[in-house]
C-alpha cells in the first residue's frame, strides 16, 4: 500500500504548486502587467478619487433621475459580496404575487416583491397606464444579482421619468439610450442590451 | 425562438465540429503516440516532475494498477485539499480574514462537513458547492485546494478513457498504460497551453485576475458596494476546460466577472465540449477506424441538440403566470430578451442561457450561467435528464467517453441478444465479464441517485437537529410542491452524475446533505470509474476478431439510433417516475395557474 500512497502524496505536492501556486502568480504577473485595467475589476472613479463601482457590476438605482437596473437578489439588492439568483421556481407564489412581512416574526422581514408588486411599482412610477405591458427584464431578478445591463426596450420606457425628473427634453434622453445600446458582439453574439451605470454617468455628465 | 438565437447555436456547434478532429488528432499525439510540438520546450519539465514525484513514469500498469495508482492519488489529494481547507484561517493570501475571527459578518464558516463535501466534489469533478466563493474561501484555497483539482481530477478521467481506449486498441495485451503519465502528460501538454491563452482572453473580456482585497465603492447613489477580487480568471479557464464547473464566486458564469461577455461565454461553451469531442476522434483513430469515433459523437450530437432544442423552446415560451401580471414576455416584440428572464442575464439572452445550460449537462461541467432553479418546468427538465442519462453526451473529459463507450458495449450485447451471436465491438468479443462490468456501471448510478432522493424526501428530524438545523430534511428546499422535490432530485442527480450545478434553492450547506451529497459524488465517480478500468482490462487480454459478414457494423446509422434508443430506454425507465413527480406534474400545475 505504501507503495502507492508514497508516490501519490509526492506527485499531489508537486503538481499542488505548479498548478495552483506557479500557474495563478504567472498569470496573475502577466494580467497585471498588459492589462490591469480589466485584471483589477474595470472599475470606475469619481473625479475626486473614491471608487464608484465597476462598469461590470450592476449597482443599485432608485432615484427617479436614473436609469433602474433590474431587481436583485444579491443580498440586500446588489450586494458585490453575495451574487445569487432568486432560485424561485415558476410556480412560487413568492415570486409571482410576492410575499407579505409575517408580522409574528419580529426582526425578520419575509416580504418579498414578486413579478406582480414589481410591475405595478414599474408602471407607476415610469407613468404608464394599467393596460401597458412592462419587459420582462425589468420584473425578473437575474442569475448573479448584479446584472448591469437592461433590454433597450425598458431602458426606452424610462427615458420619459428620467428626462421629466431630470427637466431634460426626452429626445436628449432618449438619444444618450440609443447612443448607449451596445450592439451584439461581433455582430452576432449575445443581446443588444443597455449598461446602467454608464448610461446613469453619461446623464451625470449633462447636467454639469 | 429568434433566428439571431438558433444562428449563435448553428455557429457554436459548426464551431465544435471543425475543432473535433485537430483537438482529436492532438489528444492522440500526447496520450499515446507523442510528438507533440510542445515536447522540445516543456520535456525537461515533464521529466523533473516524474523524478519529483518518484515515479517511473514508463513502466507499463495492468488494469488493477492503474486504478490502484488513481485511487490513492485521488484520496491523498482529497485528504490535502480537506487539510488545506479546515486550515485555511491561518494559512496566507487570506485578504478578507476568512475562518479566522476578522472574517466579515456575512462569511460562512468552513466547517469539517463543509470541508468534507467541498474536498470530495473537487476531487471526483464534480463541484457542487455547498458554499459561496466570494464568502467562504481564501485566495490560496481557491487556488490550491480547490483548482488542483480542476486540473487533476480532469486529467485522471482522460487516463481512465484512455486505458479503456487502449483495452480496445491493443491486442492480447495486459497493461493499460500507467497512470502518472497520462496525469502528468494530459495536464502539462494539453489543459496548460490551452489555460495560458485562455486565462489571458478572459482577462481581456473583463475577468479579474489580482490578489487585492476586496473593493469598496461608493455608488452612484451614495451606498457602499463590496466588489470582490482575486486571481479568478486562471481558475475559470481550467473550471471550463476540465468540465469542473465550480465557480470562483456564487454565481458562477452568471457573474459578470467569471463571464463577462457574449463572446467570453461562446468560448466557455466551446470550452467545455471541445475535449470530449476531440477523444472520440481520438478513440477512432487509436482503434484504426475514424468512423468509429464519428459514430459515438454522431449519437452525442443527436442527443445534445434535441435536449437544446426543448429547453430553447421553453424558455422562449415563458412563464404564462408572468404573462398573466401584465408582463411583456413574447419573443416576438422582445427577441431573446422576452419569454423566462427570471435567473437569466441580459448580456446572454434565452438562445445562450437554454444552450448553456444544454451544454453543462450533458458535459458534466456544472458552471451556469443562468439559474436552473428558476427554468421552466420543461426547461429544467433538460438539465435534469441530461445529468440522469449518466454524463455521456460529451460528459466529462475522458469520463464522458468511457461513459459513451460501456453503452456502446450494452448495445452490442442488446443487439447480439436479439439475433443470438455473441456481440463484437471493435474488433473485441464482448463476453459475460465485460458486460457485467458495464451493468454495475450503470446500476451504481441510478441506485445513488434514487435511494439518496427517496431518503432525503422523508427523512423526519426534529428542527434544530444538528445533523440538519432546519429538521426535516425536505424542510432545506427553497420553493414548495412539485418544484421543491425536482430540488432535492436535481442536487443528487447532479452529485452522482459528477456535474455540480444545482436548483441552487437548496440549502445543502448543512452535515446531513454535505455528507450524503458529498458520498454521492464519490459513488458517482469510482464506483463508475472502476468497471471501466476493469473494462479495459478484461478488453485488452482479448485477441483481435477481424469483421466477418455476421458481425453488427458500429459505424453506421443503424447503430446510432441503436445507441440512443439505449441511452434512453434505460434514462427513461429508471428516472421517468422520478421526473414525473417534479418537473413534469409541474408543468401541468403551471398551465393550471397554480401557485405554491
Amino acid at each position: 500500500m505504501l507503495e502507492q500512497l508514497i508516490p501519490a502524496l509526492r506527485a499531489t505536492v508537486v503538481l499542488g504548486v505548479l498548478t495552483g501556486l506557479v500557474f495563478p502568480l504567472l498569470m496573475t504577473a502577466l494580467c497585471q502587467l498588459l492589462l490591469p485595467y480589466e485584471a483589477n475589476g474595470s472599475l470606475v472613479r469619481h473625479k475626486d478619487g473614491h471608487i464608484i463601482g465597476s462598469t461590470l457590476i450592476g449597482q443599485q438605482f432608485a432615484s427617479p433621475q436614473y436609469f433602474h437596473g433590474r431587481p436583485s437578489a444579491a443580498g440586500s439588492g446588489y450586494s458585490g459580496e453575495a451574487s445569487a439568483g432568486s432560485n424561485l421556481g415558476p410556480t412560487s407564489a413568492r415570486l409571482i404575487v410576492g410575499q407579505q412581512d409575517n408580522p409574528t416574526t419580529a426582526g425578520v422581514d419575509e416580504s418579498f416583491a414578486g413579478v406582480k408588486q414589481l410591475a405595478d411599482a414599474y408602471r407607476k412610477e415610469n407613468l404608464l397606464s394599467a393596460q401597458d405591458r412592462v419587459p420582462v427584464d425589468a420584473v425578473t431578478r437575474s442569475g448573479s444579482g448584479l446584472d448591469p445591463h437592461i433590454s433597450p426596450e425598458n431602458a426606452m420606457l424610462q427615458a420619459r421619468r428620467v428626462a421629466s425628473a431630470r427637466a431634460l427634453p426626452l429626445r436628449e434622453v432618449a438619444a444618450l439610450v440609443e447612443q448607449h445600446t451596445q450592439g451584439r458582439q461581433l455582430g452576432f453574439l449575445g443581446e443588444p442590451r443597455v449598461n446602467v451605470l454608464e448610461l446613469n454617468l453619461a446623464l451625470d455628465e449633462i447636467k454639469r | 425562438m429568434t433566428i439571431a438565437g438558433w444562428l449563435q447555436i448553428a455557429t457554436y456547434c459548426l464551431v465544435l465540429l471543425i475543432l473535433t478532429r485537430p483537438t482529436g488528432l492532438y489528444i492522440t499525439r500526447v496520450m499515446e503516440t507523442g510528438g507533440s510540438p510542445l515536447e522540445p520546450a516543456l520535456g525537461p519539465l515533464e521529466r523533473l516532475i516524474y523524478r519529483l514525484a518518484g515515479v517511473d513514469a514508463d513502466k507499463e500498469m495492468r488494469w488493477t494498477g492503474y486504478a490502484l495508482a488513481l485511487l490513492a492519488f485521488s484520496m491523498i489529494s482529497m485528504l490535502f485539499t480537506y487539510a488545506l481547507l479546515r486550515l485555511q484561517g491561518f494559512l496566507p493570501l487570506n485578504p478578507m480574514g476568512f475562518s479566522t475571527p476578522s472574517a466579515p459578518a456575512w462569511a460562512t464558516a468552513m466547517t469539517a462537513d463543509l470541508a468534507f463535501n467541498t474536498a470530495a466534489s473537487f476531487t471526483t469533478n464534480t463541484n457542487w458547492q455547498s458554499y459561496s466563493g466570494e464568502g467562504t474561501m481564501s485566495y490560496l484555497s481557491q487556488m490550491l485546494a480547490l483548482a488542483l483539482h480542476n486540473w487533476v481530477s480532469a486529467a485522471a478521467g482522460m487516463g481512465a478513457a484512455m486505458a479503456l481506449i487502449r483495452g480496445f486498441a491493443r491486442h492480447s495485451a495486459d497493461t493499460v498504460g500507467n497512470f502518472f503519465r497520462d496525469l502528468v502528460r494530459c495536464s502539462l501538454y494539453i489543459l496548460f497551453p490551452i489555460c495560458f491563452f485562455y486565462t489571458l482572453f478572459l482577462v481581456w473580456q473583463g475577468s479579474i485576475q489580482n490578489f487585492a482585497p476586496y473593493t469598496v465603492a461608493i455608488t452612484l447613489e451614495g451606498a457602499k458596494q463590496i466588489i470582490p477580487q482575486g486571481p479568478l480568471a486562471s481558475q475559470e479557464a481550467i473550471k471550463m476546460l476540465g468540465i469542473n464547473g465550480g465557480g470562483f464566486l456564487n454565481a458562477n458564469s452568471a457573474h459578470p466577472f467569471e463571464n463577462p461577455t457574449p463572446l467570453s461565454n461562446f468560448i466557455e461553451m466551446l470550452s467545455i465540449f471541445i475535449l470530449p469531442a476531440g477523444l472520440t476522434y481520438t478513440f477512432g483513430k487509436l482503434v484504426k477506424d475514424t468512423r468509429q469515433g464519428w459514430a459515438l459523437l454522431a449519437a452525442m450530437f443527436a442527443l445534445f441538440l434535441a435536449g437544446v432544442a426543448v429547453c430553447y423552446h421553453f424558455e422562449a415560451a415563458g412563464n404564462p403566470l408572468m404573462a398573466r401580471q401584465g408582463v411583456e414576455i413574447s419573443t416576438a416584440g422582445l427577441g431573446d430578451l422576452g419569454g423566462n428572464m427570471e435567473g437569466k442575464e441580459v448580456r446572454f439572452g434565452l438562445a445562450n442561457s437554454a444552450l448553456f445550460a444544454t451544454i453543462t449537462t450533458c458535459a458534466s461541467c456544472g458552471a451556469v450561467n443562468c439559474m436552473h432553479d428558476s427554468l421552466t418546468p420543461m426547461g429544467g427538465l433538460v438539465p435534469l435528464i441530461n445529468i440522469q442519462l449518466g454524463e455521456i453526451v460529451f460528459g466529462g473529459v475522458g469520463s464522458g467517453l468511457y461513459g459513451m463507450l460501456v453503452f456502446a458495449v450494452l448495445t452490442v450485447f442488446i443487439a447480439g441478444l436479439m439475433v443470438g451471436r455473441t456481440p463484437e465491438y471493435v474488433g473485441k468479443k464482448i463476453e459475460q465479464k465485460d458486460v457485467k462490468m458495464a451493468m454495475l456501471f450503470v446500476l451504481a448510478g441510478s441506485f445513488s441517485t434514487l435511494v439518496l432522493t427517496a431518503l432525503s424526501s422523508v427523512l423526519e428530524l426534529p428542527a434544530g437537529s444538528p445533523l440538519n438545523p432546519p429538521g426535516a430534511t425536505w424542510h432545506n428546499v427553497n420553493n414548495a410542491a412539485a418544484h421543491g422535490f425536482s430540488e432535492i432530485l436535481y442536487s443528487f442527480s447532479s452529485c452522482t452524475g459528477n456535474n455540480g450545478s444545482a436548483f441552487a434553492g437548496l440549502t445543502s450547506n448543512t452535515p446531513f446533505y454535505n455528507v450524503t451529497l458529498g458520498l454521492a459524488t464519490l459513488i458517482g465517480r469510482f464506483i463508475m470509474m472502476i468497471p471501466a478500468i476493469a473494462l479495459a482490462g478484461s478488453l485488452v487480454a482479448k485477441k483481435y476478431v477481424p469483421a466477418s459478414s455476421g458481425t453488427f457494423p458500429t459505424h453506421g446509422w443503424l447503430f446510432v439510433v441503436l445507441l440512443i434508443a439505449v441511452i434512453l430506454i434505460v434514462g427513461a425507465l429508471t428516472f421517468f417516475p422520478a421526473l414525473t413527480l417534479g418537473p413534469v406534474v409541474e408543468h401541468f400545475l403551471m398551465h393550471c395557474g397554480r401557485l405554491f
